[in-house]
């Protein structure tokens, strides 16, 4: 029972890693960005390439991978997506397809379409036990390192100027944009952010999640609930959102397993309808 | 313009007016009538091509029924497949176990169900902005292929539904191997749906699902019941993709799982976007240009054709799909005009009583 709310919250915080940045560039540009995914699936490739072929030890692989994907993103940022945000949700829909499937299809075409794992060091295998629960390593590792990131991010959010710029320019971007806050160049180091903590979400989650090509496809709609669900007008939405998605995947699929991610879909479209602004969303006027 | 549900009464002399205008709206250009000719005519120019076409005639209807509910009345969707599989399943079920044999009151049973299940979830659609209407849709065709999945003692699960035997279509054609009776019953279905589809259009009910496209607000102070047409539009959108649906089983006699992925609904966007939104050729000719694409790029990659998809979409995008769709307004519209040149050719005095185009 705990270990599978244990492993519930390890999930939830890998989720809210994955989708932190895609909640950000939801309310600050109003972007559907359905392609946030392939960005998670680039850094598990990258670990996945850093850590089995090239030797570079896990620890050091999974920095790599955030810088990575982040300059990833800031590039397809700069380079795509500027384009894009003015224009409808149909196109920004379109687009974004089109980037997944051609990722999907890109990096079936690299690496092949079978299941790739990344070598974790010895030392984060096994379990502990603790009053009875069994408590992978690997997955302690991962509630830490998230928890310490979700911290970081709401310091930074919350006390930084650069947090206080980029909260104005959520609520308000037309005012924010009046007070000489460059509003584009926060949104683009938010986007290179959001997509590195995607890579790094997927360079630590390619052992519990499973990373082959359509990773942006079977995790999109994930993503999307704890965007939709948490609503986007600040990190501790999101947050719950994934930790609840969380521990309800798991134990659904540990309790009753042939409903599948039936039950998940369930919720979602129960709280869309109860509450379509998210669930921990301030009603806002937009 | 759109005056026919406001309380207040017509007058006699604009009522004449407004029927006028509809009328010369809902006439048939002769540049249609050289399309669907040219349509059954396929039968006989391309007897070696019949599955392809066959498949073209499905995704054309199913474009058909997208392009109802976003290109007329704006509502952005991702979950059209949810309705195609419903049918599917219902269709390859009820032929299996023998419920109901003659495969047209099948088809018509199935979008039934597919247009109930559409009033249903119509409801949870028209809450919330964009993306939650995305949200809803993908959910609705996700927990849909989930509950075929679970249930896989009945719908076969992940090896799809097998042993489904349909009987020929009004007792008299069956379904041969190379696919001739099929296309044929697809394309006559594609025609009189499109044709039903048609008179929907030009209707006065038509007319205010434009309007509430273009400005919900305003529709619902000139006294359009927004709420009610788009459960309206929704409802019979959902019941075309359930025929749709049905025809694919039918004539395959197989159904799998992928009916309810988001790759058909995804896949389903571009083909509208390709022939162009807000008019009903637009979902035709993107099927045809699609499968045509399909066709093409699978045999330089056959394993990697989605890239090039996806690149597609990517480009039309960026390109701008006004612009886009602009070149294809300005084409349609030289054509139509070269059409017209002809027809008023031969035929001058029907010309002189209005055979011009209607530039809609």
């Amino acid at each position: 029972m705990l270990t599978i709310l244990f492993d519930g919250v390890a999930y939830g915080m890998l989720l809210f890693v994955l989708a932190c940045g895609l909640s950000v560039t939801l309310g600050l540009m109003n972007f559907i960005n359905l392609a946030h995914g392939a960005f998670a699936m680039a850094g598990g490739y990258c670990t996945v390439i850093l850590v089995n072929r090239l030797g570079v030890p896990f620890v050091l692989g999974v920095p790599i991978a955030f810088l990575v994907t982040a300059l990833l993103g800031g590039l397809f940022e700069r380079t795509l997506y500027v384009h894009v945000y003015a224009r409808s949700h149909l196109d920004q829909v379109l687009f974004t397809i089109g980037l997944v499937f051609m990722s999907v299809a890109a990096v079936d075409y690299t690496m092949g379409s079978s299941q790739r794992f990344v070598q974790i060091p010895d030392a984060l295998q096994g379990q502990f036990d603790v009053f009875g629960i069994g408590m992978g390593k690997y997955r302690l590792l991962i509630i830490v390192i998230c928890g310490l990131l979700t911290i970081a991010l709401q310091l930074i959010l919350a006390k930084t100027r650069f947090g206080s710029r980029l909260r104005a320019a959520v609520d308000d971007q037309r005012v924010a944009r009046g007070l000489g806050i460059n509003v584009g160049a926060v949104f683009g180091i938010t986007f290179a952010v959001g997509s590195g903590l995607a890579g790094l979400g997927g360079a630590l989650g390619a052992e519990i999640l499973g990373l082959d090509p359509t990773f942006p496809l079977r995790y999109m709609i994930y993503f999307l609930i704890v965007v939709t669900v948490g609503g986007t007008s600040s990190i501790v939405g999101p947050f719950l959102a994934s930790i609840l998605l969380g521990i309800g995947d798991v134990a659904g699929k540990y309790y009753v397993p042939t409903l599948g991610a039936f039950v998940i879909y369930a919720i979602m479209i129960v709280v869309l309808i109860w509450r379509p602004q998210g669930l921990f969303a301030r009603s806002t006027a937009r | 313009m759109v005056t026919t549900s406001a309380t207040a009464p017509l007058t006699p002399v604009l009522a004449d007016d407004v029927a006028a205008y509809l009328k010369r709206r809902s006439r048939w250009s002769p540049l249609e009538v050289v399309f669907w000719i040219f349509a059954f005519a396929s039968i006989w120019l391309f007897p070696d091509k019949y599955l392809i076409l066959k498949d073209t005639a499905i995704l054309a209807l199913f474009a058909l029924s997208l392009d109802l509910i976003l290109g007329y009345a704006g509502i952005i969707s991702l979950g059209q497949a949810a309705f195609f599989g419903i049918a599917g399943y219902f269709s390859g079920l009820v032929a299996k176990y023998g419920l109901i044999n003659e495969p047209v009151i099948a088809l018509v049973c199935s979008g039934v169900v597919a247009a109930a299940l559409g009033f249903v979830t119509s409801f949870l659609v028209l809450r919330g902005s964009d993306l939650t209407r995305l949200m809803v849709t993908l959910g609705v065709s996700l927990m849909l292929g989930e509950v075929a999945n679970r249930y896989a003692s009945i719908t076969g699960g992940a090896d799809g539904l097998q042993g489904v035997d349909i009987a020929p279509v009004l007792g008299r054609w069956s379904f041969d191997l190379y696919g001739h009776n099929g296309y044929v019953y697809c394309l006559i279905v594609l025609f009189v749906c499109f044709v039903i589809a048609r008179r929907i259009v030009y209707s006065p009910f038509g007319l205010s699902l434009r309007s509430l496209k273009g400005n919900a607000l305003r529709a619902a102070a000139i006294g359009i019941p927004v709420k009610w047409r788009l459960v309206a539009i929704y409802t019979v959108s959902a019941g075309f993709a359930g025929i749709a649906g049905a025809l694919l089983t039918q004539t395959t006699a197989f159904c799998s799982l992928d009916v309810f992925s988001l790759e058909r609904s995804a896949d389903l966007l571009l083909v509208l976007i390709i022939g162009g939104t807000g008019y009903l050729y637009g979902g035709l000719i993107g099927a045809v240009i699609y499968k045509f694409l399909q066709d093409w790029i699978a045999t330089l990659t056959p394993q990697y054709w989605q890239f090039w998809i996806g690149l597609v979409l990517v480009v039309i995008v960026l390109v701008g799909r006004e612009r886009v769709e602009g070149w294809i307004a300005a084409a349609r519209g030289s054509v139509a005009r070269l059409g017209d040149r002809l027809w008023t050719r031969i035929r001058p005095r029907s010309a002189a009583l209005g055979g011009a185009a209607d530039g809609d």
